[in-house]
């Protein structure tokens, strides 16, 4: 379990501090998959670069199972919204840098094999990010975050600079793997659509500084054929209704 | 792609040499004075006393240029990089190197001389303390442009300093690191040339300089083209070697 309290986050600007989170409260399950949605600028990015040891100048306290954040214990997979791939690798050397600073073996096992088939990468490891599309791009970064087989899966809306065919692909595609393993995972998105469909857990923040409104069971969640139904739709116009009054 | 470039580079290379000599031979016979020879009489020159007599001059030259640039690149390149990444090494020396950057360093030879000796050491020294300057601010600012996200994958994998600089460091600011030596040689053949015109009876530039004294235009000539081929092989060899290194790009 991800453990967060009274988690303040100060910017100091020239002049003066901005507040970007504010007394953030929230306990996130371990194997579950909690969508963040909120208004740009709030602070949601903030909160991920918390997670994952980046930011290390904060107050309050955030601990995963019971201990505080250090990145060099924990497995923490990142994917960011620019993919944070190194253009001088190749897809086969990207997705095994994980593993490679994690100082695991770096032979392509069973299950890295499995995972880079699943997202259909498999033949074009030797090749460099800028021969790849946006959507293979972002395909070679999530491979690389579930071959490290992480505690802990922070995804910063890694699908919105993707085209809206490709997303839906990506996104049915990642919860598919998703489901396989089972990470606990947060994700952040600014789309009210995907935070219905890759959410079990909806958090909803408040516009800057970020606090939390409110969290939501997803009643949606895992249900086939999603788009369709009206439960969906139930759901969105509620979601949508608390991000606006936020 | 790249051999599409390549080929490209060789004919643009090839038309320019052919379009220098036209212009030359043209010189040549509108003047016909023998400080100007034709191209084809220097060439022939060339093939006749290459081996006799230039050769020694060519390794001795080759080699000090191989070894100032070498020298700069594995002092520079370090220094560069850890000035980029660690911002209080680059508070301690960024003065020191902007301070001493613009004295003509040239005007140091006679000290150099006086300290190191007429050989090599002095011959060495020289380049490296003209070209070193350009590749230690290239190198610093090639990794200062390196954008933060890039950093933040290594970050949350928890990745040492060290591999910090071999996962990104290194490959990021390799091409900047190249381009920088491709200037640097440029530079690094003038100095070259400079010092070898004292003390050393061997090197391109004491040959020249020795030809001239003796009137011999015809190997003067020679000892000029030997030297530029020499310096355009060397930066055919860096355009090769960044070809390899940097195919990502």
């Amino acid at each position: 379990m991800i453990a967060i309290k009274d988690l303040t986050v100060k910017y100091q600007g020239k002049n003066e501090e901005t507040l970007a989170l504010d007394k953030v409260n929230i306990n996130i399950n371990t194997g579950d998959i909690y969508t963040f949605i909120g208004p740009s600028g709030c602070g949601k990015s903030t909160l991920l670069y918390v997670l994952s040891g980046i930011l290390k100048d904060y107050t309050g306290t955030v601990s995963i199972d019971g201990r505080d954040i250090n990145p060099k214990a924990q497995r923490i997979g990142l994917i960011l919204q620019n993919y944070g791939l190194l253009p001088w690798k190749t897809v086969y050397e990207n997705t095994m840098l994980g593993i490679k600073i994690k100082n695991d073996s770096r032979v392509l096992d069973e299950y890295s094999s499995y995972i880079l088939k699943q997202l259909g990468i498999d033949a074009l490891l030797d090749r460099y990010p800028k021969e790849l599309s946006g959507g293979q791009q972002q395909r070679v970064a999530i491979a690389r975050a579930f071959i490290l087989k992480p505690d802990l899966l922070l995804m910063d809306e890694p699908f919105s600079a993707l085209d809206a065919i490709t997303r839906e692909e990506m996104q049915e595609l990642f919860l598919n793997i998703w489901k396989q393993n089972s990470v606990t995972t947060v994700f952040i998105t600014h789309s009210v659509d995907e935070a219905l469909y890759l959410g079990s857990k909806i958090v909803v923040f408040s516009p800057s500084p970020g606090r939390i409104l409110e969290v939501l069971e997803n009643p949606c969640f895992k249900l086939d054929n999603l788009r369709f139904r009206d439960e969906y739709y139930a759901m969105s116009t509620k979601l949508r209704k608390i991000v606006s009054k936020g | 792609m790249i051999k599409v470039l390549a080929k490209d580079k060789w004919q643009g290379a090839l038309y320019s040499l052919v379009f220098v000599i036209i212009l030359w031979y043209a010189v040549s016979l509108i003047f016909s004075i023998p400080i100007i020879p034709s191209p084809f009489a220097v060439f022939r020159t060339i093939a006749e006393i290459f081996q006799t007599k230039i050769e020694i001059h060519v390794l001795h030259s080759l080699g000090r240029i191989l070894g100032g640039i070498a020298v700069s690149i594995l002092l520079g390149v370090p220094l560069g990089f850890l000035m980029g990444y660690f911002e209080r090494v680059d508070k301690l020396l960024s003065p020191l190197v902007y301070f001493t950057y613009p004295v003509p360093k040239l005007a140091l030879l006679p000290i150099i001389m006086l300290l190191f000796g007429l050989g090599e050491v002095s011959k060495l020294i020289m380049i490296v303390l003209i070209i070193i300057f350009q590749i230690i601010i290239t190198s610093r600012d090639a990794v200062k442009a390196i954008p933060e996200e890039t950093f933040r994958s290594l970050q949350s994998l928890g990745a040492s300093k060290l591999q910090m600089f071999t996962e990104i460091i290194v490959p990021a600011s390799l091409p900047e690191v190249m381009t920088a030596t491709r200037l640097a040689l440029g530079t690094a053949v003038s100095i070259l040339f400079f010092t070898e015109t004292f003390g050393t009876e061997y090197g391109m530039g004491y040959f020249i300089m020795d030809s001239w004294m003796r009137v011999n235009y015809l190997d003067m000539y020679a000892g000029i083209v030997i030297l530029s081929f020499m310096g355009f092989c060397i930066f055919t060899a860096i355009d090769i070697a960044e070809g390899y290194i940097c195919s990502w790009r």
